[in-house]
């Protein structure tokens, strides 16, 4: 499968891959290798995944990383509960510690499944270093030992997706294990073709105004600027108004803003004037 | 950008592969052997033929972080198409092995350092000097001929004893904030009181019996400093402390990240990091080029800001400006910029030089808007002065 392949079907799903990207994703199937994905929020690192899943038409496994976030939460577990009871029961010792009782997380799931999934692994730059180094291991053997079971060797390779926002600084041998992509904003004409995958039935019209809009604002000087997310927001909001055209209902868009700026100083930085001059701009 | 001349000869893909990893690393790319063979094979997966395919397929598996991503394609032009120049001749035959070090540099080590072996000759791997402006296409410092000579070397403004003594200064500092440790309990192999959330958890393996015993203590949660320090014109006279004292906070052991800036900022958190003091010496003096010129504040720390604060600044960072606060750019955005630090980072702090002298009022323009955003704003004309600071630092 060539990466042109991969963009075509990816487009398929409704995700706009541009080629750096498409092409990190298809070297990341081709050599097995995870790719670390990173860029500002709201850019569609997450959606990748899930675009990707259903793509392959595989399962999509997520483990969200946090502070703590430990083995039992992210490996595996006994079902201590079950245990007792079948102690109770009177089974016998060396079924305790089987399959039956075991909990599956995340990451043991994604290499014990039939077909190979895909493994996403969000916001690994949250996670402890500690669980960074095992995850490392797991990357690279791609098994797990449990000490009651022995190790346990994956059926199947997932395709692993890692994503970051640059809380912390990852360790330089998890960034030489992946394959890396940077998801930047995405430029005018991309950013309507998204638009135009997720809201089909959008006016072009007003397609156009928004991405414009969108445009402008991300060159301000804000704090927190619009990803895409809050673009398609912002678009979903408009057409449920039954919007068709920015310049008929000033009032009405400046109370749908709420979507795109999120925080109060940059409500303030965005008053009305820049806004209309933005749209008289795009119209 | 240090250019690794296209090997017109090489004996075949594998070569040519070597010297661009080669080139990679030179420009400060982490790649090594491994690396030449994955893009040996990752070539082999993509339609090689094509140089944007091929681009695309090396950038996702050389690049590192959003650094290299961004500055991929300068340096793989570099390479591949020669950097967009040809040169009639004297090609050489075999792949040029990079010196560890950029060629720009020799000139100050060849009379001290003694290796007279075999590298590169200067005009060999340096593009033609001269034809690009100091700061090199990739935000990497890089010193044109005519610089070289009007450049002010730093190394005589570091004489041994101020060094130490600031150095020491600076330690003390660091260490004055150092060891601080979170409030809350967090799970620990040793530690003073015992976990009973995970006792608990972990009896039920054994039928409600408590065998394995988990602990939990206050993790260290040490503070960062960042230290942002000015070299313009005003502040010649204390350059020679202040820089010793930066050196000093990187070398302490805890996490600290220098900068310097005049006109423009730039991070010298490495350079300083150098333990061979001659050399980093060296390297800051390519870097404080334009070293003794105007100061741009609010620029500077704006820039700051946009970049590098991302990364550097959290709830745990303490920020250190040394400067005298004559600006002659415009002081009037200076507290909004340090308003913005001042919400992503703990604390602010300027060190001024001149708070020393007797009968100081903050006329500067710059310092009085910065002052309402400021934790401290301490006196450091002298060492005597920097020494006095760690009580100061011990209460922030």
């Amino acid at each position: 499968m060539s990466f042109e392949s991969i963009q075509k079907s990816l487009a398929g799903q409704g995700y706009v891959a541009g080629d750096r990207l498409a092409m990190a994703l298809h070297l990341a199937d081709t050599l097995g290798r995870p790719l670390l994905l990173e860029g500002p929020a709201g850019v569609g690192k997450t959606e990748v995944a899930k675009a990707l899943a259903a793509m392959k038409n595989t399962q999509l496994i997520r483990l969200q990383c946090y502070e703590g976030l430990d083995a039992s939460h992210a490996i595996y577990e006994w079902n201590y509960q079950r245990q007792l009871l079948a102690i109770r029961a009177g089974t016998g010792e060396d079924e305790l510690f089987s399959d039956k009782y075991l909990l599956r997380r995340p990451l043991l799931e994604a290499i014990s499944a039939d077909i190979p999934p895909v493994l996403l692994i969000d916001e690994i730059d949250r996670a402890d270093e500690e669980f960074e180094a095992y995850l490392l291991e797991i990357l690279s053997d791609f098994q797990i030992t449990i000490p009651e079971l022995g190790t346990l060797k994956a059926t199947s390779r997932p395709l692993v997706i890692l994503t970051a926002n640059g809380t912390r600084d990852l360790s330089d041998a998890l960034r030489r294990r992946c394959l890396y992509a940077f998801l930047d904003y995405p430029d005018r004409e991309t950013e309507l073709a998204i638009l135009n995958a997720r809201m089909p039935g959008l006016e072009a019209k007003l397609a156009r105004q928004i991405v414009g809009v969108v445009q402008q604002i991300r060159r301000e000087d804000l704090e927190k600027v619009p990803g895409i997310a809050e673009m398609l927001d912002w678009a979903a909001a408009l057409s449920g108004l039954g919007l068709n055209d920015m310049a008929q209902d000033p009032e009405m868009l400046q109370a749908t803003l709420v979507c795109l700026l999120k925080t109060a100083a940059d409500r303030d930085a965005a008053p009305r004037q820049v806004l209309d001059a933005m749209i008289g701009k795009v119209a | 950008m240090q250019v690794t001349r296209f090997p017109a000869r090489a004996e075949g893909m594998a070569d040519r592969m070597s010297g661009f990893v080669a080139h990679l690393r030179g420009n400060g790319v982490r790649v090594g052997p491994q690396e030449t063979a994955d893009s040996l094979q990752a070539l082999a997966a993509v339609d090689a033929t094509n140089p944007e395919q091929a681009r695309a397929a090396l950038c996702s598996l050389l690049a590192q972080d959003a650094e290299d991503w961004r500055r991929f394609d300068d340096l793989f032009d570099a390479y591949w198409f020669n950097a967009g120049r040809q040169r009639a001749g004297n090609v050489s035959t075999h792949v040029q092995v990079q010196a560890a070090r950029p060629t720009l540099w020799q000139p100050h080590f060849e009379p001290d350092a003694g290796d007279g072996n075999a590298e590169a000759a200067p005009e060999d791997a340096s593009p033609d000097p001269g034809a690009e402006d100091a700061e090199g296409t990739d935000g990497r410092l890089i010193a044109t001929r005519t610089i070289n000579l009007n450049r002010r070397d730093l190394r005589e403004l570091m004489d041994e004893h101020s060094l130490r003594q600031a150095e020491v200064a600076a330690e003390r500092i660091a260490r004055a904030i150092k060891d601080r440790r979170s409030r809350r309990r967090k799970q620990a192999l040793r530690g003073p009181a015992l976990d009973m959330r995970r006792i608990q958890r972990a009896s039920l393996a054994r039928g409600g019996e408590p065998m394995d015993l988990f602990r939990k203590a206050k993790p260290p949660r040490p503070m960062r400093i960042v230290a942002i320090c000015d070299v313009s014109g005003s502040m010649t006279a204390y350059a020679r402390v202040f820089l010793a004292f930066l050196k000093g906070l990187v070398g302490s052991g805890i996490q600290a990240d220098a900068y310097l800036f005049h006109t423009r900022l730039m991070r010298v958190t490495d350079a300083l990091q150098d333990h061979d003091t001659l050399r980093a010496a060296a390297r800051l003096s390519l870097m404080a080029e334009g070293f003794g010129g105007g100061t741009d504040i609010t620029g500077s720390l704006r820039s700051f800001v946009d970049g590098y604060g991302a990364k550097a600044l959290n709830g745990r960072t303490v920020v250190v400006i040394l400067s005298d606060g004559y600006c002659t750019s415009s002081p009037d955005d200076l507290g909004d910029v340090l308003a913005l630090i001042r919400r992503k980072a703990r604390r602010i702090v300027w060190l001024n030089p001149l708070k020393g002298w007797q009968d100081y009022a903050p006329v500067a323009a710059a310092i009085r808007a910065a002052e309402p955003h400021l934790d401290a704003h301490l006196p450091a004309n002298t060492l005597q002065a920097l020494a006095a600071l760690e009580p100061e630092f011990a209460k922030l």
